[in-house]
């Protein structure tokens, strides 16, 4: 490639790059001005007087250290069962030879095809009968046990030679220590892939909670920063804020695990 | 795809016997049974409620009454949720070829470059990880018709009079889209820039031999190579698409009027808000048919343009 291509190449992607981070840019810069500063323009990407009590006063405005507290807490509750139930799931559905293994699965997979708004009605009811609505728990039972992340661990295992297994038989291990020696220490890419999977669909979700809950001890964070757009509608420089605060954590985690993501993604859409 | 058809071929086969048969047996179940039991309670058994639910009316506190097939022939009539279906449709039509289109472009760019991939691709992968939440509201400052940045910056192009974004009726679905493709382009370059690394090089040399120009190229080895990542990729976005929700809510709560109304939102609010369990459990069902026929249709046009190699 010649030079000049080359750096058209290069000034395309950096364009496309300030496109791409421009709202979280402008949205970190409004979160330490004034709310008349907001809005001017030029924009003045650096205040003259960064208002960094902004992001003090937004705890003292709304309840945020609950919405947090929930948040981390259905996070990690829904990632941490989801991977227990789904690779122990996975395990049946790809190293033991039963009968009814291929039905079964084929229960799986259907579901999946299956939109959330189709059963989102009858699972609220089934919540509701067991006195679980307005409760964190509602959305630890309806979403721990996708049958995605039993699919994405199954197809993963799928590809562990059955050698090792029967290797690990014959040393007199048996099943579960199979599962537990063997393929889950070589499953860690697929179950950090489907970690952060889940990490970032609870953290980020936004249909649930409001579904289920109402009560303000319950809210997560998205509840949260809904709540507080409604409640100060014109206080634009608390508003963005607060949604610097709701996305950092997801982007920090981001940072450190991108290698997992990218793979993950790159691995369902060739495999496919 | 072979291995599909093998997997339905082998569902009612089993070679083992006996005793066997029964040990492992009792083992699977073991492990199936802490995922198998929320899966049965809250997905399975949903789905066979949620048929049931299409066919009746009800709304928690009267008792349920079975209407047969009025939830689905009152859809005809109902302008909302045919205007819903409407906005459901143009948003598809316009996002799924606008996304497709700019993360193959940016994929193609990024391949062609080796410092500072890793760097590029995380920043335009950001805003897919990014709460939806969180960037509608920015991106509904960015659009205020007044005062926000993109306007302000339209005018000072000489654009005299710039468009009201979220508040116009005739540009809600535009501002939905615009910002939908943006969140999700960088997902599906992740997903394009590896199947470009999956096509062998020694193509594009016998190419070059060949005398192809670059178009040539991406016309006749990249595109037919990446098939299978397309159909992929359009498959994805298509059941995406359909499933629109809290980019609406959190922006335009469907409106102004009901312009930016999709069929997602309208079935929280005929649920949820309204109450009406039946009706929005028939509109969910119509959701679910329309992805689904959609789906199968293109699972059988992939013979013809999909080279799997």
């Amino acid at each position: 490639m010649s030079t000049t291509k080359k750096i058209t190449v290069y000034i395309l992607l950096l364009l496309g790059a300030a496109v791409m981070v421009f709202p979280f840019v402008w949205m970190l810069s409004a979160s330490i001005k004034t709310n008349i500063q907001v809005f001017e323009y030029p924009i003045q990407w650096i205040p003259d007087n960064p208002q960094w009590q902004n992001y003090i006063e937004i705890w003292k405005q709304i309840d945020f250290l609950t919405y947090y507290k929930n948040t981390i807490f259905l996070t990690l509750v829904v990632t941490g069962l989801s991977l227990f139930t789904s690779s122990l799931a996975a395990y049946a559905f790809s190293k033991i030879e039963f009968p009814e293994r291929n039905l079964l699965f084929l229960l799986y997979i259907g579901t999946i095809a299956v939109p959330f708004q189709v059963i989102m009605i009858p699972q609220f009811m089934i919540i509701r009968n067991i006195g679980l609505s307005d409760s964190l728990w509602a959305l630890v039972l309806i979403q721990a046990f996708t049958p995605f992340g039993v699919f994405l661990l199954r197809q993963f295992f799928m590809s562990i030679p059955n050698e090792l297994s029967e290797a690990a038989r014959i040393d007199g291990l048996n099943d579960f220590g199979i599962f537990t020696q063997i393929v889950l220490p070589l499953a860690k890419p697929a179950l950090a892939t489907l970690a952060i999977f889940q990490f970032v669909f609870v953290w980020n979700d936004y249909l649930g909670p409001l579904i289920y809950l109402s009560s303000d001890s319950n809210k997560t964070i998205q509840l949260g920063i809904m709540k507080f757009m409604t409640q100060y509608s014109s206080d634009y420089a608390l508003i963005m804020a607060a949604s610097v605060v709701a996305v950092v954590p997801v982007i920090i985690m981001f940072l450190f695990l991108q290698k997992y993501f990218v793979e993950g993604i790159a691995m369902s859409g060739i495999k496919s | 795809m072979k291995s599909i058809k093998n997997f339905f071929n082998n569902i009612f086969k089993s070679s083992d016997s006996g005793a066997m048969v029964s040990k492992n047996r009792k083992t699977a179940y073991f492990f199936l049974l802490p995922n198998f039991i929320g899966f049965f309670i809250f997905t399975l058994i949903p789905v066979a409620i949620a048929f049931f639910l299409c066919f009746v009316r009800w709304d928690f506190s009267n008792p349920m009454r079975f209407v047969g097939l009025k939830n689905f022939t009152y859809m005809f009539t109902d302008q909302t949720f045919l205007i819903a279906l409407k906005n459901t449709f143009f948003f598809t039509l316009v996002s799924v070829p606008s996304t497709m289109i700019i993360s193959l472009g940016l994929a193609i760019l990024l391949n062609k470059i080796i410092k500072g991939v890793k760097f590029l691709r995380t920043m335009y992968f950001i805003p897919y990880i990014t709460s939806m939440v969180a960037v509608a509201i920015v991106w509904n400052m960015l659009y205020s018709p007044s005062m926000g940045p993109i306007n302000n910056f339209l005018r000072n192009m000489g654009v005299n009079n710039p468009p009201g974004w979220t508040a116009s009726t005739d540009w809600s679905m535009i501002a939905i889209i615009i910002m939908s493709v943006w969140k999700q382009i960088g997902y599906y370059m992740v997903i394009y820039l590896a199947g470009l690394q999956g096509i062998p090089s020694h193509l594009y040399e016998a190419a070059t031999i060949d005398g192809a120009n670059s178009w040539q190229k991406f016309r006749y080895v990249t595109l037919p190579m990446l098939t299978p990542t397309t159909f992929f990729v359009s498959i994805m976005l298509l059941i995406g698409s359909f499933k629109v929700f809290t980019q609406v809510m959190v922006m335009t709560s469907g409106g102004p009027g009901r312009s930016s109304n999709v069929l997602v939102y309208y079935i929280y609010n005929q649920a949820f808000v309204y109450n009406r369990f039946g009706y929005a459990s028939a509109i969910a069902f119509v959701l679910f048919f329309i992805v689904l026929a959609i789906t199968i249709f293109q699972f059988k046009k992939e013979e013809k343009w999909v080279n799997y190699t």
